[in-house]
């Protein structure tokens, strides 16, 4: 039944998105906190619906974006998939893999929100979204890394309360 | 007496009276210090709750000051977007508030909280009392999206007022926009002002877009270029319009593909 806390979650972290967020700029970039948010979620352990946060996040920042609603959902299910795969196999150190995700995934977000707006016929320089979107939006996330994974994490949790050792 | 009113005792009354009022001052002086001694805690106490009580009432007037502020600047802007409306009469406006911007960098959208329910289609222009803002590009019942024309894929048909000659309007990642196709032969100056064409239908005629700040000129290229300072200063908008009884041409169709 916790994990219904997904809906207000996910519904609140677009609504700032749109509203807060992407009104602060560096440059041209802004940050993404719905991605942060999913790198954070997928990477606490026991949490085993960061798959399906992923698709309802990226559904959702499809539905408000007038970007094409592929970019974000197989943006965020990569970032979970990086996640889980840092996560379960490589690493045990959660900062130094929470850095990681926000970095590549940022990166994965922007090569393919350039390929999607590449077919849909708008030619854009790739060394200014390198240098304008990309790199800022990496610093943005970096920044807002470490505060959303605190939170997630306190949020895990409450969600997967861990049994008391008798 | 009579030594008294002839003044022989004056001297000696002086000293008298002088002696008096130094022990009376002494005394006085002692008893304000120690009544200021006695009762100065009830009057600090009463001091700070004093002070304690104005202190809230500024805040609270303080909040009073930034609500007016507020209130004023948004009645200065709905009054100025009164004036614009009440000054072409031919189209009908849908005022609506900006109320979010587009998740994704790479694009130069706004979210309005106007649709469908107040009778807003896709592809109404929108502007302010300073000129185009952009136009609809999805409409829900109470909210639609506005792709301004900083947008990269934004493309509005322009005429320069000076040169009476057609010309186009792209944006950008950055959000600066630029003038093209326009015929070499040209005299475009800075300062030229930008206005809509009509030209294809997707927007009315003679709306404000921006003036010229530079010119590009080379002569192995076919059009000049120009850099275009739009008029609306598209990092604070709050309120716009939609023009609900324009209805945009879809000239897609008449268009030979590729």
């Amino acid at each position: 039944m916790r994990n219904l806390i997904a809906v207000p979650v996910i519904i609140l972290s677009v609504i700032m998105q749109s509203s807060i967020v992407s009104r602060v700029t560096l440059l041209s970039g802004i940050a993404d906190l719905p991605l942060v948010m999913l790198a954070a979620w997928a990477l606490q352990d026991d949490v085993e619906t960061a798959w399906h946060w992923a698709v309802a996040t990226g559904a959702l920042v499809g539905f408000v974006s007038g970007i094409s609603w592929l970019v974000p959902l197989v943006s965020y299910l990569f970032v979970v998939g990086l996640a889980q795969m840092l996560q379960q196999r490589v690493w045990r150190a959660p900062l130094l893999a929470m850095f990681t995700v926000t970095f590549l995934g940022t990166i994965g977000l922007s090569i393919c929100s350039l390929v999607v707006l590449r077919f849909a016929g708008v030619s854009l320089p790739v060394p200014d979204i390198f240098g304008l979107l990309t790199l800022p939006g990496i610093l943005l996330n970096m920044l807002l890394a470490i505060p959303v994974f605190a939170v997630m994490r306190d949020l895990a949790r409450w969600v997967h309360p861990v049994p008391e050792v008798e | 007496m009579a030594l008294a009113l002839g003044g022989y005792f004056s001297s000696g009354s002086n000293v008298f009276t002088t002696s008096l009022i130094t022990v009376q001052s002494w005394f006085s002086s002692r008893f304000v210090a120690l009544q200021d001694f006695l009762t100065a805690p009830r009057d600090i106490a009463s001091l700070r709750q004093r002070n304690s009580e104005l202190e809230g009432e500024v805040s609270e007037l303080q909040a009073q000051v930034i609500q007016l502020q507020q209130q004023a600047g948004l009645t200065e802007t709905l009054a100025a977007l009164v004036d614009f409306a009440q000054a072409r009469p031919e189209n009908r406006y849908e005022a609506a508030a900006v109320i979010g911007r587009d998740p994704s960098p790479f694009l130069q959208y706004v979210i309005i909280n106007r649709g469908s329910n107040s009778g807003i289609l896709r592809g109404m222009p929108v502007v302010t009392n300073q000129g185009l803002v952009g136009r609809v590009d999805a409409v829900i019942a109470d909210a639609a999206r506005i792709q301004l024309i900083t947008d990269p894929a934004s493309n509005v048909n322009v005429r320069l007022q000076n040169a009476e000659v057609d010309a186009s309007l792209v944006g950008s990642l950055t959000g600066d926009v630029t003038l093209q196709l326009v015929p070499q032969d040209i005299s475009v100056q800075p300062g030229d002002l930008v206005l809509t064409s009509g030209l294809g239908g997707g927007y009315p005629p003679d709306l404000i877009v921006g003036q010229v700040v530079n010119v590009r000129t080379r002569d192995f290229d076919l059009f000049q270029q120009a850099s275009v300072q739009p008029v609306v200063d598209f990092t604070r908008l709050q309120i716009v319009l939609v023009i609900v009884n324009f209805k945009p041409v879809d000239i897609s169709p008449l268009i030979p593909a590729p």
